[in-house]
């Protein structure tokens, strides 16, 4: 085993499941922030919902920047297709974030109503696929 | 031009074109149109760059001077004139809700860009312009260590002022140039919180009730219903007992009271809600009457409902009333003062000055003037009419931003309050000469 794929094995994929983890759990958790707003109006709901949103941006913006370069170092390479979809995937869950951020900066009801639950479902699906697409094949280097 | 500038410039033209208003519509007066509602994902914000006077002042129309009585005050706001001519002027800024969203982050910094960076000054000074040239002999801190203080009145050897969170009783000798003993408290005044922090006063014509305008603790209830007990309303305080009773609901921000000299009826400006369009709300002028709830949070000029406010109220929406008279959309008015004793004469003579500080919400700059709504009976008779204006430059740019205003009918003088140059204006009518003819509202301001 060289050190290259040691490396990657030891600390660049596991570090890489942990910036994706907080993506797939903060917008998880907007978006049952928001459910929780619109039933029941108490305006704390949204609150937490609009922090939320900002720190799956703020780690969302650096699992975009490592799919960025995972690409780009990995090209010619087996699993192009997947780490394709996997950079379609969290780029889209992001701007649709960003979209969401502003949203839930209206005041009280428009800060989810109707557009705000939508984007937030979208945002918390996409986090999911993007952590599904990345981890459902065997990391470079391992056993097949 | 790469295709990234070209989005960017689109989207900034995109949220221009959403953040402008319509100049067709007639936002003043009884009856204003009034759009749809309009929400955009970010809202449209525009701050004056505040540039100072330099050796400019204010425009005034024809036949007035306007020359600046007193420089460097610590944020100018209210203003009060004494039995004896002395003039007070309160200084001060409160508030200081905490952060609750990303967004009060990020408003707040920005709204910060338009104001004054100068220091809160938590007292009051006093002025005194005996031989009235218009050149203060004497300047003196009136009351130091206050908290924030805004509306003030005087009845019957009693100084009150209104603190954000208290209202506070000085026992005052005619003359006095200082004040040292801590004030009375008469009541303590809604302050948890302080979204919007000024305590606007007045005293009822018979010195028998004080009048305090609180204004709410939000923009729309977006920091939670339960915060808005006993905002948004205005209290009647009976001056011998302190007891209070709520005379009017609903009222967002009645930042300034004064008493309408014909009828004796309380009057207030009153500044409505943001983020729903350029053209939405109008801030208005109304008299407050006894029991009113005037829609807020759940509707606005009368029974048009703001859908953001959940739960809705369909029962307390059905008996709003619709205020008086529209000043237009986020002029921010919060100054009030009627003019007493024939005013300026001719079509001047009887009326209100209303102090507009200006908006941020929306692309074309509205207020930031003083403006002149002539009465008749008591009431409203005409469209406003700019009285001083220029505190705006051709490029958007801020000299000034006025607040308080306060006519005294001993010496026939408009006072008004500049937060942003931390001035006091004054404004007097020329001499009247031969050539000079009798002043009219209609004459065009000049600079």
């Amino acid at each position: 085993m060289d050190v290259a794929s040691t490396t990657v094995r030891l600390i660049l994929r596991p570090l890489h499941g942990i910036i994706l983890a907080f993506p797939i759990s903060l917008f998880s958790a907007a978006l049952a922030t928001d459910i929780a707003y619109l039933r029941t109006a108490e305006i704390q709901w949204t609150n937490f919902s609009a922090w939320l949103i900002v720190g799956a941006l703020v780690f969302g913006g650096l699992a975009l920047a490592w799919a960025l370069v995972a690409l780009f170092l990995g090209r010619g390479q087996p699993g192009e297709k997947a780490r394709l979809a996997h950079l379609g995937a969290v780029a889209l869950m992001w701007l649709l974030g960003l979209v969401n951020a502003f949203k839930h900066s209206q005041d009280a009801w428009s800060s989810v109503g109707a557009f705000g639950l939508t984007l937030s479902i979208l945002c918390a699906v996409l986090a999911l696929a993007a952590g599904v697409i990345a981890y459902s094949r065997p990391a470079p280097g391992e056993a097949r | 031009m790469t295709r990234s500038t070209v989005g960017v410039v689109a989207l900034t033209l995109l949220l221009a074109a959403c953040g402008a208003g319509d100049p067709k519509l007639n936002q003043t007066g009884p009856e204003p149109d009034l759009p749809g509602i309009r929400q955009t994902l970010v809202p449209p914000m525009r701050i004056a760059k505040p540039i100072g006077w330099g050796d400019g002042t204010p425009s005034v129309p024809a036949g007035f001077t306007i020359t600046a009585m007193a420089t460097d005050f610590q944020i100018p706001r209210q203003m009060l004139v004494l039995p004896n001519g002395d003039i007070l002027v309160a200084e001060g800024r409160g508030g200081g809700a905490p952060a609750l969203r990303p967004k009060d982050v990020i408003a707040g910094f920005i709204k910060k860009q338009g104001n004054t960076q100068v220091d809160s000054g938590n007292r009051i000074t006093l002025l005194r312009d005996a031989d009235n040239d218009g050149r203060p002999e004497v300047r003196s801190i009136f009351i130091d260590n206050l908290n924030a203080p805004y509306g003030m009145a005087y009845v019957d050897g009693f100084l009150y002022v209104a603190n954000q969170d208290a209202l506070l009783r000085f026992s005052y000798q005619p003359g006095q140039t200082r004040i040292t003993a801590p004030g009375e408290q008469v009541t303590a005044l809604p302050s948890r919180i302080n979204h919007h922090w000024t305590k606007s006063l007045a005293a009822s014509a018979d010195g028998m009730t004080l009048y305090v305008g609180i204004g709410s603790n939000s923009n729309i209830g977006e920091r939670g219903l339960a915060l808005e007990e006993e905002r948004a309303v205005v209290w009647a305080i009976d001056r011998a007992t302190g007891a209070r009773r709520t005379v009017a609901t609903g009222i967002r921000n009645p930042t300034a009271l004064a008493i309408e000299p014909q009828t004796s009826a309380l009057w207030a400006v009153v500044n409505e809600r943001d983020e729903i369009g350029p053209q939405l709300v109008p801030d208005y002028l109304t008299s407050v009457r006894e029991g009113a709830f005037y829609g807020w949070p759940y509707s606005y000029w009368g029974d048009n409902v703001d859908p953001r406010v959940r739960p809705q109220n369909p029962e307390l929406v059905a008996r709003a009333v619709v205020p008086d008279y529209a000043l237009g959309s986020h002029v921010a008015a919060l100054g009030l003062t009627f003019v007493t004793d024939g005013g300026f004469g001719g079509g001047w003579s009887q009326g209100a000055f209303i102090g507009e500080h200006g908006s941020w919400n929306r692309q074309d700059l509205s207020g930031y003037k003083v403006v002149w709504v002539p009465f008749a009976n008591g009431r409203p008779s005409g469209a406003p009419v700019d009285f001083v204006a220029g505190f705006l430059t051709d490029d958007g740019e801020a000299r000034g931003r006025p607040v308080g205003v306060v006519f005294d009918p001993v010496r026939r003088i408009l006072l008004v309050a500049d937060d942003l140059s931390n001035t006091v204006w004054r404004i007097a009518p020329q001499r009247a000469t031969a050539s000079q003819p009798a002043v009219e509202p209609d004459a065009a301001p000049v600079r």
